[in-house]
């Protein structure tokens, strides 16, 4: 019978402290970035009353997206039973809360008011997105730490599987809060589609894959333990997969504004005339975050080689970095319209593109929520038994024919 | 014992309140300095929500009896307020927003 | 002794002050409300503009406002709060232009409270939009949600605030129709300070109040909400637009 056997990440002391001290100076820097920030005001961040929200953002956002898509794998092996993916769950869950830890620590340091945090924890309009997307957050957090206990716990083991599907259920839940966070606001032409939702989803099956990919790939093999060239073929296939279904959904959804004369100018921003928001839609999210990755991945060749797997992955989240730069940025660069059809000005800087240049501590608070993800999967990887031992292709072949 | 623990033997400098106008608060002082802060929720939320706007324990009221005869303000090292909430070590959040100095009498 | 003296005195300033502004009158404020009660849930405050009464190169309510409420004066810059601003709105096919002053709609379906996570931004009971600063977390969500762009974040630390109104680092802030005033019974600042000039572009009052003269003038002359297909119910209506 083949058993797989969990075992803390065993790397050289000096390997592993020293990667927790460059993300350590790394969360430094973003923490002292956040100080600036509350000590001076926003005034030093490229945001403005125009762009209300930026770079802090783009990585929050990203992050959150990212989090609950991390969970797919854990989901494939226990709400899908795919036996294969059984020993990679805990990782996959573990990477799930690491991320989602790192982003909400970037949105909420970004707060204007970061000191009135419990005010956000008792205080509540349940009919805000924000609102309900505390609960999310914080149910995310209780379900999938619940979940990687019951998995890590021999003896609680059989339970694993109904937690893993209320994480499965929870996730979509939270990442429909997160698409809803704009697809809600109907006075922003470049959201207010319920489309943004599912999307959302889409998009973060996508980012998750690809980051616990590459985690995946790393890890194994700074500790020289043998992962299956089969298994991480399917690994990659599955993300090419939901790499074309992101694209197929961002056609539809600019399909949708194309179509209807309202959004014409917003959609041409953002499609052709909009500067570097075009630039990184096509560029970024397109090419790199998606077109290029498909080719990769489906490859005959390339597709099976780890180096091209690893590139793939990384582009996708380069892209997906791009994608949310021009979906958050870019839909508050284009003007809202007091007065459809007709042309604006005023000194609060109506009816004109709004510019926007990150500030360097916008960037490091961002790099500092990431840094800060990364090092807590190292600590769990460190002292948790998350990592199977081996996983090479008769250990695979074996749990399939269970 | 108790005050060397409090610091009070080694010299930390109490607070220097001074009350330029004594015995017109609205209440005595131990009920002031055990509540001051309940009155001023209670009173600010009923203004902000309700536009009840009596002046009993309107902070405004407080600044205007309580700022400093020189500097004109309750906040600075010897502030009524910030003196004392330096001393017990209490976050004094009321005048990152609120001023500090009492509306200037319109000239006549 | 001194307490009361001090409020007579004060009351007397206000009955003089009110006597002695030129060009405005109360009456068409309802009733004064004693310190101690409530905002009525009857009353719905709103502003009614003439644009064809606006002057082009007037800019009286502007700088009433950034006096009354301390605002940032001068050369503004993207980060600072404009609480009311003109916006020049010019119809490309026909040329014809209006300027239309510009401020938060005091919406009876405000999207700016709904999408407030911790109900820092709520609607009073007499229908004004306000922000609870004690309890904005600053996460500039109502700014996402606002169509009319009416709301600023305080992007630095402030001084010198006017001491009836608050404000403060961190926070969003919009018009409130000087809410300070309205409870005692005084116009918006930049109400009183367009009558101040003449050109009286700018009617506030009680939009539930038949006998109110600007509930008369929305029912009789033609005028319009702007976004009205978002049909959010502003409470700021415009004539001439």
């Amino acid at each position: 019978m083949a058993t797989v056997t969990l075992r803390e990440w065993n790397i050289t002391s000096r390997r592993y402290y020293g990667l927790l001290a460059a993300l350590g100076a790394l969360i430094a820097l973003g923490a002292y970035a956040f100080l600036q920030m509350e000590h001076h005001g926003h005034v030093i961040t490229g945001m403005d009353n125009q762009v209300v929200w930026g770079m802090p953002h783009v990585f929050a956002v990203f992050l959150i997206v990212a989090a609950s898509g991390a969970l797919n794998v854990a989901s494939t092996a226990s709400v899908f039973g795919k036996a294969a993916y059984k020993p990679l769950a805990p990782l996959s869950g573990l990477l799930a809360l690491a991320l989602l830890a790192g982003g909400l620590a970037v949105l909420m340091l970004d707060l204007g008011r970061p000191d009135r945090l419990v005010v956000a924890m008792t205080h509540f309009n349940f009919k805000s997105i924000f609102a309900l997307n505390v609960f999310l957050y914080t149910g995310f957090f209780a379900i999938v730490a619940a979940y990687l206990w019951l998995m890590l716990e021999r003896r609680l083991q059989r339970h694993a599987r109904a937690a893993g599907l209320a994480a499965f259920v929870w996730r979509l839940l939270l990442t429909t809060g997160t698409g809803s966070i704009f697809g809600f606001l109907a006075a922003r032409e470049a959201y207010d589609s319920a489309l943004l939702a599912p999307l959302f989803i889409v998009l973060s099956l996508a980012y998750g894959t690809a980051l616990f990919l590459l985690v995946l790939i790393v890890a194994s093999r700074w500790d020289a333990r043998p992962v299956s060239d089969a298994l991480l073929a399917r690994l990659a296939r599955l993300l090419a997969i939901f790499v074309a279904a992101a694209l197929y959904f961002v056609a539809v959804f600019h399909l949708t504004k194309l179509y209807m004369a309202r959004y014409d100018g917003v959609t041409r921003f953002i499609l052709l005339d909009g500067g570097r928001y075009t630039a990184l839609f096509w560029l970024g999210q397109v090419a790199a975050g998606g077109l290029i990755p498909l080719a990769l991945l489906f490859h005959p060749r390339l597709g099976r080689s780890r180096a091209a797997i690893a590139a793939a992955c990384l582009l996708v989240v380069g892209g997906g970095l791009a994608q949310m730069y021009v979906t958050i940025i870019g839909g508050q660069a284009y003007p809202l319209a007091l007065f459809p059809g007709m042309q604006e000005t005023s000194s609060f800087f109506d009816g004109e593109i709004h510019p926007y240049a990150p500030s360097a501590w916008e960037v490091l608070l961002g790099m500092g929520g990431t840094a800060l993800a990364l090092a807590l999967v190292a600590v769990g990887l460190r002292v948790l038994r998350i990592l199977p031992e081996r996983l090479d292709d008769k250990i695979i072949d074996a749990l399939e024919a269970k | 014992m108790a005050a060397w623990l409090t610091g009070a033997a080694a010299g930390v400098p109490r607070p220097g309140i001074v009350i330029a106008k004594p015995g017109q608060c609205v209440a005595d002082k131990d009920t002031m300095r055990r509540s001051h802060m309940d009155f001023l929720k209670h009173q600010r939320d009923q203004t902000v929500r309700q536009g009840i706007r009596t002046r009993e324990h309107s902070l405004n009221e407080c600044v205007a009896c309580h700022a400093g005869e020189k500097s004109g303000s309750v906040l600075g090292q010897d502030g009524f307020c910030q003196s004392c909430h330096s001393y017990a070590a209490v976050e004094l959040d009321c005048f990152e927003c609120h001023s500090a100095k009492p509306k200037p009498v319109a000239k006549p | 002794m001194t307490d009361r003296r001090r409020f007579l005195e004060l009351s007397a300033a206000a009955l003089a002050g009110i006597a002695l502004a030129p060009g405005i009158r109360l009456i068409q404020v309802a009733a004064a409300r004693p310190l101690d009660a409530p905002a009525s849930g009857k009353v719905r405050w709103g502003l009614l503009i003439d644009t064809s009464r606006c002057g082009d190169d007037c800019d009286a309510c502007l700088s009433a406002c950034r006096k009354e409420n301390h605002l940032p004066q001068g050369e503004l810059r993207r980060t600072d709060a404009q609480w009311i601003r003109k916006v020049a709105v010019k119809d490309m096919r026909s040329g014809s232009a209006r300027q239309v002053p510009m401020m938060c709609q005091h919406c009876a379906k405000p999207p700016c409270v709904d999408v407030c996570p911790t109900g820092a931004s709520f609607k009073r009971a007499d229908g004004i939009v306000l922000v609870d600063r004690h309890i904005c977390i600053g996460c500039r969500y109502c700014m996402m949600a606002c169509p009319y762009k009416a709301r600023s974040f305080v992007h630095e630390p402030t001084t010198g605030q006017n001491p009836e109104v608050p404000r403060g680092q961190g926070c969003v802030e919009g018009c409130h129709l000087c809410v300070h005033r309205i409870d005692r019974n005084e116009l918006p600042a930049c109400v009183e300070a367009c009558a101040a000039t003449g050109r009286k572009a700018m009617l506030f009052g009680d939009l539930n109040d038949p006998a109110a003269e600007i509930a008369q003038r929305i029912a009789q002359v033609a005028t319009a909400q702007v976004r009205a297909d978002l049909r959010l119910d502003p409470g700021v209506r415009y004539q001439g637009l």
